[in-house]
């Protein structure tokens, strides 16, 4: 029961962080129509800019704006410059670009910071664990990435539902000549919303900082999941977003930790083990096959 | 009279032709992992190799060497195309470079297919040291299972009578696995398989708190084996469970960026910076002068594995032929890790020595050698190899 209890937590903060990344590529992709493969790029360069404020500073508090504030701007100058030039292509010029942008990323990375991965220290304030249940030790840092996740989604939440950015940003994933044709300055709100999905990555990767190693590549291996999630939740929806993470991380966590023991229960134990292992790398794909057959459009499709 | 001075003249060509060919540098085609995470080993077993061609002069053994250098970006596929290629349009006949045992596995026999040479300097994969062992292939590293073996020998003799092990999901993980379980004996409650590109471990955390084990032993090089350390001391698990890891998972770059976190941690190696003997002094000031930075057990390997090429291609005068073998196989060097032989599969004999991470005077995290783990210890394939 415990073991399950901390499983679940995991699985929740694994959720939170995808959430984050997920919410940025999800509009991105829904209002514009562009696939950026770059989206992880702007996590590892919080990451990155995170890292390096924490080193000269000596405190994550700072590292923290660092992070947002570099992965915003550089989001809003790629938007600027580049994915600007290709709304109007087809797909392929778009991952065409935005995979050279990864490129041009992690060889810049690797040319100023290094290859070697970096770490950000915790903050001393959450170094330690927190005593959840009584046995149960857990990560007071990945407790406050599960706030910070689930306030931001609140936050998202009211901004779309509630403010006038965020209908417009509805109307624009629904129906975008619409919007044009009431006057809207598209491209204003093209910027805005490249740049505050850029932001939440970053802030994903701050915040992931202290937990795993800041290194160059990190945002490929994210994009992937990432990817699985939005198409899971409906694209261009932010509670698709949300439903997704959830659902993906909770699969993918729970999976990792009780596969290989449901296995064990009628296999032999190295054996069990390989293909546990095996068997729980792949249940994300086989939820998101499984969603797809039932609901072509994820769980929580944007109309249009 | 003037068809001597023809045959004088065809003569005074051959020789400059044949002189311009002695003057034509052989090529090493360095195929290694420069991006992704593991890309820092291949960057220190890259600069190990070129700073011992560049106290050479440029020649290794005597005889001028043109490095050729490209990343494998960690994919097989990709690592096969720059060696079709190099030996295709360059006609390169000695290779070296490869980290990854995935990649290894898929390139090799390519380049034996050719009839090239490799040398590893690091991957050692079970596949080619036994019955598929070749009279063209060496390993100057170690074989892949020697790790941990040695690592099972420590974990033996500390005590621990039941313990789990982790290792990433692919062919250096099982063979991680199958060398630690060969030598510690005792009793695994769990083997806990990673994905290769995994850096989050909460999951296998809470399998091992659950599964209340005498200590621990993980293989995870790399960036995965810093996130491990340090989300290992921040689920309070540091100070509840030992950890027993082999050098992959904590050398001298890990223990620097997870700090704190990789004291108490008992480790082993072939190789530590404060080894004292003449050419691994050298090998670590030399280093230290190039790059400006700490060499890792990846650069050290890089250099022996360039070293023990020198002395191949002095004993064979440049030729790649019979007289190279028999050069490689006698290892006439001196290697920064001390004694070494080849095995009849052309993997090493070695030492392996206890290995802990302490506090500099600086307060930076160093690490320190201690006592010989396994003397001259050679491989389990050897048997199987026909050479």
């Amino acid at each position: 029961m415990q073991l399950f209890l901390e499983q679940l937590l995991n699985g929740l903060q694994l959720s939170l962080t995808l959430f984050l990344l997920a919410a940025g590529l999800t509009l991105v992709f829904g209002i514009m129509g562009v696939i950026n493969l770059a989206h992880g790029s702007l996590y590892m360069i919080g990451a990155y800019a995170g890292a390096y404020a924490a080193a000269k500073t000596g405190t994550f508090w700072l590292a923290l704006p660092a992070g947002l504030a570099a992965a915003a701007l550089v989001g809003a100058a790629m938007e600027f410059i580049i994915v600007r030039r290709l709304y109007a292509r087809d797909h392929l010029s778009q991952v065409l670009a935005t995979f050279g942008l990864i490129l041009f990323f992690n060889g810049f990375i690797a040319w100023s910071a290094g290859r070697s991965p970096l770490l950000i220290e915790t903050p001393p304030q959450l170094a330690g664990f927190v005593e959840v249940l009584p046995g149960l030790r857990y990560p007071a840092y990945r407790l406050a990435m599960m706030a910070v996740g689930v306030a931001v989604a609140l936050g998202l939440w009211w901004m779309i539902s509630r403010t006038r950015v965020g209908m417009l940003i509805r109307a624009g994933s629904d129906k975008r000549e619409m919007v044009e044709a009431l006057g809207v300055d598209i491209a204003k709100l093209f910027t805005l919303v490249f740049a505050l999905g850029a932001l939440l990555a970053g802030l994903a990767g701050v915040m992931v900082g202290p937990i795993r190693s800041v290194q160059i590549g990190m945002g490929e291996q994210v994009l992937i999941t990432t990817f699985v999630v939005i198409v899971v939740g409906g694209i261009g929806s932010i509670r698709g977003a949300f439903a997704g993470a959830l659902l993906i991380g909770l699969c993918d966590t729970l999976g990792r930790a009780y596969v290989p023991m449901l296995l064990k229960s009628w296999l032999s134990g190295p054996l069990a083990d390989g293909l546990g292992a095996a068997l729980a790398s792949v249940i994300i794909y086989l939820v998101m096959a499984l969603v797809l057959v039932i609901r072509p459009r994820g769980l929580f499709p944007v109309s249009g | 009279m003037r068809l001597k001075s023809l045959a004088l003249a065809g003569a005074a060509l051959l020789s400059l032709t044949g002189a311009a060919a002695a003057q034509q540098p052989l090529k090493l085609g360095i195929v290694t992992t420069l991006s992704t995470p593991g890309g820092y080993l291949g960057e220190d077993a890259r600069d190990g190799i070129l700073l011992a061609i560049a106290e050479e002069g440029g020649k290794l053994g005597g005889i001028p060497i043109q490095p050729l250098v490209e990343d494998d970006k960690l994919k097989p596929g990709d690592a096969k195309q720059i060696v079709d290629k190099w030996i295709e349009n360059d006609k390169v006949q000695l290779f070296t470079g490869i980290i990854f045992s995935n990649v290894s596995v898929a390139v090799v026999p390519s380049i034996l297919e050719a009839g090239g040479i490799f040398v590893s300097p690091n991957a050692g994969p079970s596949n080619f040291s036994g019955k598929a062992c070749h009279k063209n292939y060496y390993v100057a590293s170690w074989q892949n299972d020697n790790l941990h073996e040695s690592a099972g020998a420590l974990a033996k003799k500390l005590g621990y009578k039941k313990m789990v092990l982790l290792a990433p999901n692919y062919q250096a993980g099982k063979d991680a696995i199958t060398g630690f379980r060969r030598m510690y004996g005792g009793e695994v409650i769990e083997e806990i398989y990673t994905g290769l590109e995994q850096t989050d471990f909460a999951a296998e955390m809470a399998r091992i708190r659950a599964a209340k084990p005498d200590a621990v032993f993980q293989f995870h090089p790399g960036g995965q084996g810093i996130a491990f350390l340090r989300q290992w001391t921040q689920a309070g698990l540091k100070d509840q469970i030992p950890m027993v890891v082999a050098s992959p998972s904590l050398e001298q770059r890990i223990a620097g960026a997870a700090g704190d976190a990789a004291i108490g941690i008992a480790a082993t190696a072939h190789w530590n910076t404060d080894f004292k003997n003449a050419e691994n002094e050298a090998f670590v000031k030399g280093f230290r002068a190039k790059y400006n930075r700490e060499p890792t057990v990846y650069a050290s390997q890089g250099y022996d594995t360039a070293k023990l090429i020198a002395s191949a291609l002095n004993a064979s005068g440049g030729k790649l032929d019979d007289s190279f073998r028999a050069g490689m196989l006698k290892a006439d060097v001196k290697l920064t890790r001390g004694p070494f032989k080849f095995n009849k599969n052309q993997h090493p004999i070695q030492d392996w020595y206890e290995i802990k991470a302490v506090k500099g005077a600086d307060g930076k995290v160093v690490l320190e050698s201690g006592a010989k783990v396994l003397e001259q210890h050679g491989d389990a394939y050897a048997k199987d190899c026909n050479l």
